[in-house]
């Protein structure tokens, strides 16, 4: 297998096969807005807002496949990836720009992240949660890299080069200058913690994360 | 320009043809065309082939623009050399773009050898073959005078304007002077512009054919002769840059010609030679080399941000107009990256853009080969934009 097909592959593998984040990522878009979901694979998550907020969507796609799918399903979608793909779009291009389980498989997170602040009035970020406390026990107590049915990928052929935790990326967003206007972190198969939840406990439960930010302009 | 090009002429407007035509049509303009040389020509002919059927609100017409050496002969036996049309895998029943469903329209291009007015047509000032006094075409004046033909057959909206290589840069030419009227647009291993090694290459071809003393300083017709060294020549050197590294080692590596030895000598000791050399013999039966000069300056000299100061993106500017986008990773002659700039250009422009990477080995002319991966960006980019513009 690739390095391109593993990290298209992500977002399907990497924490959650029911997707549940992309319903609270769709929760946060408002109706008819103009988006780019980056790492968009094969486009369940713009076909969905189309379908439900009659959003303009856009996608970026590493895998030729998955925009093969894309395109069939009648969404405009381009070959390419978050790292050297964001730069030609003009400032406040999108209403929303999403990256959803993306970011820990980018070169530069950082730099990723205030692309999608620049390119849209407000980001959308979610991620896998590496602070869970599963993960901690099995680094702990195992002395190994975690890998399970969310994290299936061992160390030396994983596309996840930079995982974080929710903290790490509370962090991130201060570094940035962006502001974290709402955010939903999930646990369990299907619940939400909301954002009045202190952050240690939404950092052990939490296996993922959604976060709508804004601000962030260079 | 650009303005000039936007107003819709009025024309008298042509029944539309009968389903798969089996033989040319002709469509001669009514009024003279001016080129961006400054030069007009007082009369243009475009011969032309369709197939399909044009539905009663014209709204399902696909204009497919040829490459370099192409021709009309999309998706029907080519009368010269008796193959199958050079799209036949793309543009035919049940194709990705479908002649059920479609009602595809493929001219050859002004300044071409096939029918339309170019070198060796009839020059009305001195009634001889027009030769090298015919103005220089550019990819530009190809396209306002496929608006003429589309004009004359009552359509106002393309639902799709589809072509590869020099075709894409038609394309793009087409999204960018009549964006009113390209519903969907699909270039193909093309460039808005032509590179310096691509200019290069076909200074190199210009000059075999000229070097031919048969060309007779361009009046070969005059002459009863015909350079078919010099453009066979030429044939030789582009057909190296349609192909790949790879593709060449694959099919014919080292391999020798109906012989267990070197000769020591010139003859096509190698299997790469001589299909070179057939490749070349081959093309002068079918093309005129006039035309391969013109042909290859329209290319050289296509460069769509230079009408735009350089500002690719305003090509594309509050365009409608859906693109699909393909290009291949072992074309060199129009790379990934010369496909990505137009891309880049119009996702700047806010364009709703597709846009494919095709892997494999066979080089430029993957976009006229049987690729699975192609037919299903083109298939499905097609599907979705007929459900869009509700066409049945």
């Amino acid at each position: 297998m690739s390095t391109n097909e593993n990290t298209a592959s992500v977002r399907t593998m990497a924490a959650d096969p029911e997707r549940v984040d992309l319903h609270v990522v769709s929760g946060f878009v408002q109706p008819g807005a103009k988006v780019l979901d980056v790492g968009c694979g094969d486009g369940t998550l713009l076909a969905m807002l189309q379908d439900e907020k009659q959003v303009e969507a856009r996608g970026i796609e590493i895998a030729q496949a998955r925009v093969n799918n894309c395109v069939a399903r009648g969404l405009s979608v381009i070959q390419g990836d978050a790292d050297n793909d964001l730069a030609v779009y003009p400032e406040n291009a999108f209403d929303f720009a999403i990256l959803s389980q993306t970011i820990q498989a980018t070169r530069n997170p950082r730099i990723v992240l205030e692309s999608l602040l620049r390119i849209g009035r407000k980001a959308i970020v979610s991620i896998p949660n590496f602070g869970h406390w599963r993960i901690r026990s099995q680094l702990t107590t195992g002395g190994r890299m975690p890998v399970n049915e969310n994290l299936p990928y061992s160390w030396y052929d994983t596309p996840n080069i930079h995982f974080c935790t929710i903290r790490d990326f509370t962090e991130l967003v201060a570094a940035v200058d962006a502001t974290v206007e709402r955010s939903v972190t999930l646990y369990g198969r299907k619940g939400h913690l909301p954002q009045s939840t202190p952050l240690a406990i939404r950092n052990l439960i939490g296996n993922q994360a959604v976060f709508l930010l804004s601000g962030g302009k260079a | 320009m650009t303005q000039q090009d936007n107003q819709k002429q009025s024309a008298p407007v042509a029944s539309p043809p009968g389903e798969n035509a089996d033989s040319d049509l002709v469509f001669d303009a009514d009024r003279p065309l001016t080129l961006d040389s400054g030069d007009t020509l007082p009369a243009i002919r475009l011969a032309y082939r369709t197939y399909g059927k044009l539905n009663a609100d014209r709204s399902n017409a696909v204009l497919v623009c040829h490459a370099l050496t192409g021709d009309q002969h999309v998706a029907s036996t080519n009368p010269l050399t008796g193959k199958p049309g050079w799209w036949s895998l793309m543009v035919g029943p049940g194709r990705p773009i479908d002649t059920d469903r479609y009602f595809i329209i493929c001219p050859n291009v002004l300044g071409g050898c096939m029918g339309s007015t170019g070198p060796t047509s009839i020059n009305p000032h001195t009634d001889k073959p027009w030769g090298l006094n015919l103005p220089v075409i550019t990819i530009h004046d190809m396209v306002n005078a496929q608006a003429m033909l589309i004009d004359h057959l009552g359509i106002d909206q393309l639902f799709a304007v589809a072509g590869g290589s020099m075709g894409g840069m038609q394309v793009l030419q087409w999204a960018a002077s009549y964006p009113e009227r390209v519903f969907a647009a699909i270039p193909i291993a093309t460039g808005s512009r032509h590179s310096s090694q691509n200019i290069a290459f076909h200074e190199v071809g210009r000059q075999a054919v000229m070097a031919d003393p048969d060309w007779c300083g361009g009046d070969y017709l005059g002459h009863g002769k015909s350079p078919r060294k010099g453009l066979a020549v030429a044939r030789m050197a582009a057909h190296i840059t349609y192909l790949s590294d790879d593709a060449l080692h694959r099919k014919f590596g080292r391999a020798l010609q109906d012989r267990t030895r070197l000769t020591f000598g010139f003859d096509a000791d190698f299997q790469i030679e001589s299909y070179l050399r057939h490749q070349g013999l081959t093309f002068v039966d079918r093309f005129d080399a006039n035309s391969y000069l013109y042909m290859t300056r329209a290319m050289d000299y296509f460069d769509l941000a230079a009408d735009y100061d350089r500002n690719l993106a305003d090509a594309f500017k509050d365009t409608k107009t859906r693109f699909c986008c393909v290009s291949f990773t072992s074309d060199w002659l129009f790379p990934t990256s010369e496909n990505r700039t137009i891309v880049h250009a119009m996702t700047a422009a806010g364009a709703a853009v597709s846009f494919v990477e095709i892997e494999t080995d066979h080089g430029h002319d993957s976009f006229l080969l049987d690729l699975a991966e192609l037919f299903e960006t083109v298939g499905g980019f097609v599907n979705s934009a007929a459900r869009l513009k509700g066409l049945s």
